[in-house]
């Protein structure tokens, strides 16, 4: 579906600038690898779901079941076809953009997988950029500042931050900011009281797009608790490569070159050093992306966000397998796109990196 | 550098729409279907906006916060508690339970007569509803839904989408064409009077009848949702069904027309999923809930000291026990049955897990049911009597016993692993060797049915509130490798069952469910540990809330106060 569209681009247009074309062809070539990969964990995922022991008709049923009642709903779900048959039936469903039917729920998962997947890139999103503004702004300053109390207090808070449990941190932001305080919302996506109409199913977005202001500050509210929850361990682990690389970068010449220039210290910081600084730390980030996207099932469970994390979870309790095969395929995609733009974001901040 | 930007852009574009196209069923060559379905998601977000005005302008607004989301909210096709609580609201059946009891009141039929030999029900059913689409209810759709679920070649049974009918297999014998089904015949006499024809006598047809489960949805619905009526259902109930935002909430709003006047006092009941109950208790704290199922019961101490917080309990349903494998050495021997039965504390077990919120059990069937045997002796905790039994049997050296459990919370057994190390300690008391097993849930339920162990850890909860469906599914022999994990098989009892599963008056019945009690405690094919009363908390605005032991109770009454 993608290449076409990409393949007619590159006919009608030039690449005027520089390592243009390179560029193209290596994204070219990175989305054809999209192919076989996605395929394998079809594969992998369909063979291991099913040889997991355990029925899902069986477990949909519950321990009430009789023998008869799990016998007929296994021979409604096609459940008693040989496993290449079953594999077959998906994989064609598959290439007609079909993702099957939740075993559980007999709903369409292509109709019921995006709000999942929106609520879940909302939170990631708000979670990263808690992560990434904190984190990279401590790192630097920990840097610069080396050896002086800002350095250990926040390192410190860094360590801390790495090793927290996040379902204890999650409860004792609900207990304080919720129960005590009262200032933040404890659990949800919005005020369930007065829910929104839908339109993306990106919430913040969706009130936007209303000119609905008041609300979009309530959904802003509802972001907040679990943002921080879900973005404390990397925010600590981007603090801390910040850190170590700025040190690194901070003692190369051409920082020097730079300060005999006469720059001031800001500049030279925010400008030179950083940009060099930061390689490493993009691919931290690209990778914790990719990983709060593949679903945060405990921050999800705790404050009752229906994100994918808890749809995938719930299915593998079930037994559900097109549910499990369908989300790890989607979550599967992002992440390879994730890494994908990060990159191309490589480039971006250093011209001399070649694909 | 603009086009390299253009180019980032257009491929962000690209992956958005890749997404989207996962969404929207935008795939050329899904079926024809893709088109209505994106018709009907924006159809039903315009639905929701309008509603969310309407419901501002009404402030009697509810929200139910429970630990699951709700499987399919068409009934018939679920055995899940946490749809049947929901559909409560949307659907109801020809006879309802009593609030807190299993006791039958009238429902969508105010009346109705029972032929002499129990062969012929005749229900006289309410005039002049309508379901929430405005169409009318009468006897043809009753009898379209009971056809829906008996016959898979039904137009409405949707067989090839995946709807198996469970609930009804179970409790009515199968389905169409299957030699224990019972009902022969469905007869519309005229619009509001229909007859129930059946093969043989169920001493719990009309049990059946209030559950849940059989609500009846409007034939014009199934006619125009077809396989989707799982998300889109239609009944006569008190409320309307609105919305469904999965795994998050599920809104019902007043349905203006409701058969009985002047409720629901309620405008709205939001159900909303909150996972963790720790989670769900703060934001009944917080005042964000106003009802909450599942606490933990060493939270409700607390609740009952809280101001503005009410705790409620719900009437016992259910039994948790440890099983047996009748057919297998060496608790294939009564006398070591009885043994470990003496030496298991299930007191202890009552005190230190469920902090007093259940009653040890004696019986396999809840107190209060029809027939319950109250003077049926059990084991009391002895472990000398234990340790002298076993002797006798010829095991004074002591024996080695495995015990499997899954570690999965259920409504009857909150913490089964500590269960199984309070099991094991008591046992250990008596020289019998415990060895744990713990497994993952699913496999678990298969390797019971297949009779791999010893001794297990399971319960039971009740859907009808009849005995039949705790004696004989737990304890017959036509159930074992179905239900009877025990594999217990007991001539004289099974012929106690299945007299008493014919008889049609209720007396008669109870007696023979006494006395297949007194049997089945004395040949002790499982340890029953405690009846549970899950314990909720509410706020304490809101007023004429009572929890139903089937855990689906009717909100129509419910109201809040300012």
């Amino acid at each position: 579906m993608l290449l076409p569209f990409f393949i007619r681009k590159h006919k009608t247009y030039k690449w005027v600038e520089d390592g243009g074309e390179v560029m193209f062809a290596y994204v070219m070539r990175r989305l054809l690898m999209l192919i076989p990969v996605l395929l394998g964990m079809t594969l992998i995922t369909f063979s291991i779901v099913h040889l997991i022991p355990g029925n899902p008709a069986q477990v949909i049923l519950g321990e009430t079941a009789s023998a008869q009642a799990i016998a007929d709903l296994e021979e409604n779900m096609g459940l008693n076809e040989p496993y290449f048959v079953q594999y077959s039936i998906y994989l064609i469903d598959l290439l007609q953009g079909d993702l099957g039917t939740s075993l559980r729920s007999k709903s369409a998962i292509s109709s019921e997988i995006w709000p999942y997947i929106a609520a879940t890139f909302e939170l990631t999103v708000f979670a990263m950029l808690f992560a990434i503004i904190i984190g990279v702004n401590a790192g630097i300053i920990s840097a610069w500042k080396q050896n002086t109390w800002f350095d250990y207090l926040a390192m410190l808070i860094a360590l801390i931050g790495v090793s927290m449990p996040v379902f204890w941190l999650a409860l004792m932001e609900q207990w304080v900011f919720a129960q005590e305080l009262g200032w933040l919302p404890a659990y949800g996506r919005q005020e369930s009281r007065d829910p929104i109409a839908a339109i993306t199913h990106l919430y913040v977005l969706d009130s936007l797009i209303h000119l609905d202001f008041d609300r979009t500050v309530t959904i802003l509210k509802h972001l907040v608790l679990p943002s921080i929850a879900l973005g404390t361990i990397p925010m600590a682990i981007i603090a801390r490569m910040t850190r170590s690389s700025m040190l690194e970068v901070m003692k190369s010449d051409y920082i020097r070159t730079v300060r005999a220039k006469g720059s001031g210290q800001l500049l030279v910081i925010y400008k030179h050093a950083l940009k060099n600084a930061m390689i490493p730390v993009l691919t931290v980030i690209g990778l914790q992306t990719g990983v709060l996207l593949g679903g945060a099932i405990l921050t999800e469970t705790i404050f009752s966000w229906p994100g994918i994390g808890r749809y995938v979870y719930e299915a593998i309790s079930y037994r559900d397998y097109p549910v499990i095969q369908s989300g790890i395929l989607v979550i599967a995609f992002i992440f390879v796109m994730i890494n994908l733009i990060v990159d191309i974001l490589y480039k971006k901040i250093d011209p001399r990196i070649k694909y | 550098m603009n086009l390299k930007r253009l180019f980032l852009f257009t491929l962000l574009l690209a992956f958005l729409l890749v997404l989207t196209a996962c969404s929207g069923d935008g795939g050329a060559n899904t079926d024809t279907n893709a088109d209505d379905d994106e018709a009907d998601l924006t159809e039903e977000a315009e639905a929701s906006d309008e509603d969310a005005e309407a419901a501002t302008a009404g402030n009697q607004v509810l929200v139910f916060a429970r630990g699951g989301d709700s499987e399919s909210l068409d009934p018939g096709s679920t055995t899940d508690g946490e749809s049947s609580r929901v559909t409560k609201q949307v659907l109801e059946g020809l006879l309802e339970f009593d609030k807190d009891s299993f006791e039958l009141i009238p429902g969508l039929a105010h009346d109705w007569e029972v032929s002499e030999d129990g062969l012929t029900y005749t229900f006289h059913l309410d005039e002049g509803v309508t379901f929430h689409d405005g169409t009318d209810f009468n006897a043809e759709a009753v009898k379209v839904n009971f056809e829906r679920w008996s016959d898979p070649e039904h137009a409405y049974a949707f067989a090839e989408d995946g709807y198996v009918y469970s609930m009804y297999g179970t409790m009515f014998g199968g389905y169409k064409g299957d030699e224990g089904h019972v009902i022969e015949a469905i007869n519309v006499i005229d619009n509001y009077q229909i007859e129930f024809v059946l093969n043989q006598p169920l001493g719990f047809f009309l049990q059946n009848l209030g559950m849940s489960y059989f609500g009846i949805t409007s034939p014009a619905a199934l006619e125009e949702y077809g396989s989707e009526i799982n998300e889109n259902p239609v009944g006569t109930g008190p409320f309307k069904f609105v919305s469904w935002s999965k795994n998050d909430s599920i809104i019902v709003d007043r349905f203006e027309d409701y058969r009985k006047e002047g409720l629901p006092k309620l405008d709205r009941v939001i159900f909303e999923v909150i996972p963790d109950n720790a989670a769900r208790l703060i934001a009944l704290r917080a005042g964000e809930i106003d009802i909450m199922d599942g606490l933990n019961p060493d939270d409700a101490a607390g609740i009952e000291a809280e101001a503005g917080l009410a705790l409620l309990t719900r009437a016992e349903n259910n039994f948790g026990y440890v099983g047996f494998n009748a057919q297998k050495e060496p608790v294939d021997s009564k006398e070591v049955r009885q043994a470990i039965s003496y030496a298991i504390d299930n007191q202890a077990i009552a005190d230190a897990l469920y902090a007093g919120y259940a009653t040890s059990a004696k019986n396999p069937l809840p107190p209060g049911y029809l027939g319950y045997n109250d003077e049926v002796k059990g084991y009391a905790y002895d472990p000398e009597k234990a340790k002298e039994i076993l002797a006798e049997a010829g095991y004074e050296n002591g024996l080695e016993i495995e015990l499997m459990m899954s570690p999965t919370a259920r409504p009857y057994m909150p913490d089964p692993e500590t269960v199984a190390q309070i099991v094991q300690n008591n046992l250990a008391d008596i020289g019998i060797d415990v060895t744990i097993t713990s497994h993952e849930w699913a496999p678990y339920l298969e390797q019971t049915l297949k009779g791999e162990h010893q001794m297990f850890l399971l319960g039971w909860s009740g859907t009808n509130g009849d005995p039949d469906y705790f004696l004989s599914s737990l304890l017959h022999g036509s159930n074992v490798g179905s239900s009877n994990r025990t594999f217990y098989h007991n001539e004289e009892v099974d012929a106690l069952l299945d007299h008493a599963k014919r008889a049609v008056d209720q007396a008669e019945r109870a007696e023979l469910y006494m006395q297949a009690q007194e049997l089945i405690s004395e040949d002790a094919p499982m340890v029953t540990l405690v009846h549970s009363t899950p314990v909720m908390a509410i706020s304490e605005n809101v007023l004429n809330y009572v929890p139903h032991p089937s855990t689906s109770e009717s909100l129509e009454e419910v109201e809040l106060t300012e």
